[in-house]
């Protein structure tokens, strides 16, 4: 990697847009900035840090890398490279997820529409009412705010509801339900009654849904006091953190993406549960910190992928966790690579984005180099236009000029 | 131009001209009839096209359903019936609409008659002395609670109540009719289940005044009551949520095969939340042992019920979802613990759930932050809290059967009094819950950021001590 590197910084070989002009990097640099790299030869944002953290940062690099896998070894067995696991599609990695939790703790219901003998919109709950009885695969009329209370009143008698919406965002309708007694009876009753109930289902922009089936509903979640939030993007961690949100006795709201349904990827045989409150560790790297979720990580790969090319080292961390966030993972990437650059879907006003970088300043201020960016979608209601359409969510190459601009 | 409802069936994708006659037949109603000839024949068409769809014989296209108009005699036999998506559905060759509401209005049940004499030919089931007595010494004692917290508030020393003055028989009876492990999902008004199930006056002053005692924590306003123990889930200010939570745990019953049920309970207000509809449709399509308790009290803070609903009350809509409804007088508690006693056996035997419309009136204001006597004529108050008293009317009947007596009115009264008195001081003196409360329980284990916020307001405490109120233990 550092070989690379300074190879271009020697040769020149960046293009001119992507130039990297020394003099007016060190003229913008902040002032702890200069502070901590007085002694060093002119920047390559990176290469110093490497040579300069190695001594200190380098250790902690070291545990990074562990930490970077840690995901997958915290799982009881041993790891994916030793057994051949299956390969599955994102949908039937939750449908495993999903019936295996079924199968453990016979509480364990879904309530939704359709999700019976239809099987769920997206496939989710395929077979599993011919197999548990149309009591635990309860299909609903169309209500979400009262099956989303009937949801929250079952789990308070003693089930655990799984509450599906179609779309995510039909659970606007659910609101009141959730933000006024699913976050707040465990709380308000002083702690008598509990409610563990899992509320998924797609969201996200898709290919041409409309405007009302394209909604984020995570930044309008995020502020609710008493629920955890976490975005699933491959079948690995959908089917973990299903189980995770399954067993978890707080109410967790599980974001799917309308697109991710049909990825494929080999998953362990054996039984593994993420942990609800991780970020996981895509890409390990040492200039930029690249900070997404749910589908832009994918945005985000593509991207790193021409970074690579261009001999930028992205670190690539995929913040699951919406609420809360991770802030050991993230800290830890910050404090290594001083610049974030966040990639969402959400809208630009108050979403998970905006909360992210509020929460980054408070904590890390000292640690950047560079003011955070972060990019999202407009503030606008996601056209049909296809064309339209793709422009309203983040692309790989706005990806690519941002980290660019941010390491210049 | 008339307009036709249009039912979803096969039938309508086929090709048949716009004007599909279809109406609801009901029994006869005295509704004016827009039949006119043309529209007969016409019906009498249509009812010929039905036929051969029936009968599977080529289906007719718009062109030539207009020519057999044409050429249609006036007299055909009208079909008798089809089979819909949903049942058989009889035809007429009648345009009547059903009438808005019916000629009468559904009747009311009662056992005991305004001066608490039962009633002739009444059907109610009996109950024993004890019973009685208990029913009646707890309906005194939420009396008497009410007027003492009330007064307790106006004094400054709790800052909010809502009083039940009026409704002592819906709570007491409903509540004596069900088994302790039926669980209760209440809307604000119901405070006399948790008392005839075991809640003490501490309790309740406990709560209201927030300390450390309260199950609550000291988290919610004033009469928000809740209690595990007593299978009462704690009050939420929000209108009519629970009534769809109580069909969700209805469910869960239904699902592990519990011999209990759910009672859920709201005002005429509560009964126009879109959350009241769903619940209703949802528990009559799932078949699960809820009731659906209705206390129409004629007032949702200062909207009638005129203003609030223009069907004959709440008892009809039940039948509009398919659930087996009642309307009970709110006032006389033994027909109330007589529907509920059938309600609940109904519910849990027939796995169904049930409505009770009980009929009412709610006496004291809408709560301390309500002055009614701004919207309605005092005399009206007065009235209710007279001769329709439910305490009265029950009395009368305990003491013509000997059961009561006036000293043991008064003694109870004043015991009870007494009682209160020293439970709001002592609950006064309880300290209140500690900071470390206001962060636990929003999850099962505090997450990292909550730990930071307390950690930051103990320290902005520690650094102005002399702001931060006495009684609040750190």
């Amino acid at each position: 990697m550092a070989s690379i590197f300074q190879g271009v910084g020697a040769t020149t070989a960046l293009s001119s847009s992507t130039s990297i002009d020394t003099k007016k990097f060190q003229l913008s640099s902040r002032r702890f900035f200069s502070v901590r790299r007085a002694s060093f030869v002119v920047v390559r944002s990176g290469g110093d840090k490497r040579d300069s953290g190695s001594n200190r940062i380098g250790g902690r690099a070291d545990q990074l890398v562990t930490n970077a896998v840690a995901t997958k070894a915290d799982t009881p067995a041993a790891s994916t490279a030793s057994k051949p696991g299956h390969e599955l599609l994102l949908f039937e990695a939750l449908r495993e997820g999903l019936e295996e939790e079924m199968e453990r703790d016979a509480h364990v219901c879904v309530i939704g529409e359709d999700v019976g003998h239809y099987g769920g919109s997206y496939k989710v709950t395929k077979g599993l009412a011919d197999k548990y009885g149309d009591l635990r695969v309860l299909d609903t009329p169309i209500a979400e705010n009262s099956f989303t209370g009937m949801g929250i009143g079952a789990a308070m008698c003693g089930l655990r509801p799984i509450i599906e919406g179609m779309n995510m965002g039909f659970l606007l309708l659910a609101f009141n339900q959730i933000s006024n007694n699913c976050g707040m009876l465990h709380y308000t009753s002083g702690g008598q009654f509990k409610i563990p109930v899992v509320i998924r289902g797609p969201g996200g922009v898709g290919r041409q849904l409309g405007a009302e089936h394209s909604q984020r509903l995570e930044s309008y979640f995020q502020s609710i006091p008493g629920i955890q939030m976490v975005a699933c993007s491959t079948p690995y961690n959908a089917k973990g953190l299903m189980k995770a949100a399954i067993r978890s006795d707080n109410p967790v709201i599980l974001f799917e993406h309308v697109l991710l349904y049909n990825l494929k990827e080999r998953i362990p045989d054996e039984e593994y549960v993420l942990n609800l409150e991780e970020a996981e560790m895509v890409r390990p790297g040492e200039h930029v910190t690249i900070l997404t979720y749910s589908r832009m990580r994918y945005h985000v790969m593509q991207a790193a992928k021409t970074l690579v090319n261009k001999g930028y080292d992205p670190e690539v961390i995929d913040i699951r966790s919406l609420k809360p966030f991770d802030l050991y993972t993230i800290g830890n990437s910050i404090k290594k690579t001083h610049r974030v650059l966040i990639v969402e879907e959400c809208m630009r006003t108050g979403g998970i984005g905006a909360s992210l970088t509020a929460a980054i300043t408070e904590n890390f201020h000292d640690y950047l180099d560079a003011p955070i960016v972060c990019l999202s979608s407009q503030d606008v209601p996601t056209p049909y236009a296809g064309t339209l359409e793709e422009w309203t969510v983040v692309q790989p190459p706005q990806i690519v000029a941002a980290v660019e601009q941010l390491c210049r | 131009m008339l307009r036709f409802i249009n039912h979803t069936s096969s039938i309508t994708n086929l090709q048949f001209p716009r004007h599909l006659l279809h109406t609801i037949s009901s029994p006869p109603l005295p509704v004016s009839n827009y039949a006119t000839s043309s529209s007969i024949n016409l019906s009498n068409a249509f009812s010929r096209c039905f036929e051969s769809v029936y009968g599977g014989r080529r289906l007719h296209t718009a062109t030539s359903a207009r020519n057999d108009v044409d050429q249609l005699s006036t007299e055909t036999p009208l079909q008798q019936e089809l089979d819909f998506p949903g049942g058989r559905v009889k035809f007429t060759a009648k345009p009547v609409f059903t009438s808005s509401s019916s000629e009468e209005r559904t009747p009311c049940y009662r056992v005991l008659n305004d001066n608490g004499q039962p009633i002739v030919d009444g059907d109610s089931v009996k109950i024993s002395k004890e019973l009685a007595v208990k029913m009646y010494t707890n309906m005194v004692t939420l009396q008497v609670m009410d007027t003492i917290f009330y007064e307790a508030q106006r004094q400054g020393r709790i800052s909010f109540y809502l009083t039940t003055i009026g409704e002592e028989a819906i709570n007491i009876a409903s509540a004596a009719a069900l088994n302790d492990n039926d669980f209760v999902f209440p809307q604000y008004r119901e405070p006399g289940v948790l008392l005839w199930r075991g809640f003490a006056l501490q309790d309740f002053a406990d709560q209201l005044f927030g300390n450390k005692n309260d199950n609550g924590k000291g988290r919610q306003m004033p009469i928000h009551y809740g209690s595990r123990k007593h299978n009462y889930v704690t009050v939420s200010s929000t209108v009519g949520t629970q009534i769809p939570q109580a069909v969700g745990a209805a469910y869960s019953l239904k699902m592990e095969k519990h011999d209990a049920c759910t009672v859920t309970y709201f005002g005429d207000g509560g009964s126009s939340t879109g959350d009241f509809h769903a619940a209703m449709n949802f528990a009559a399509v799932m078949e699960v042992p809820v009731i659906f308790f209705c206390r129409n009290n004629g007032w949702a803070i200062s909207t009638p019920i005129n203003d609030q609903l223009r069907s004959d009350g709440i008892v009809v809509r039940g039948k509009a979802y398919g659930i087996p409804s009642i309307r009970v007088d709110g006032n006389d508690a033994l027909a109330i613990y007589s529907a509920v006693h059938k309600a609940r056996k109904m519910a849990i035997e027939e796995q169904t759930p049930v409505l009770i419309e009980a009929l009412t009136y709610r006496a004291g204001h809408h709560s301390t932050s309500d002055d009614s006597t701004k919207y309605r004529p005092v005399d009206e108050i007065e009235r209710w809290r007279g001769d329709q008293n439910p305490l009265n009317r029950f009395r009368k009947w305990i003491e013509t059967k000997g059961w009561w007596s006036d000293e043991a009115e008064s003694e109870h009264r004043s015991r009870i009094r007494k009682q209160l008195s020293q439970a709001i001081q002592a609950a006064e003196r309880v300290e209140k819950p500690p900071i470390s409360d206001i962060f636990s329980d929003v999850y099962d284990v505090p997450s990292k950021n909550l730990t930071e916020q307390e950690t930051f307001l103990r320290r902005t405490i520690h650094k102005h001590a002399q702001d931060y109120p006495s009684n609040v233990p750190m």
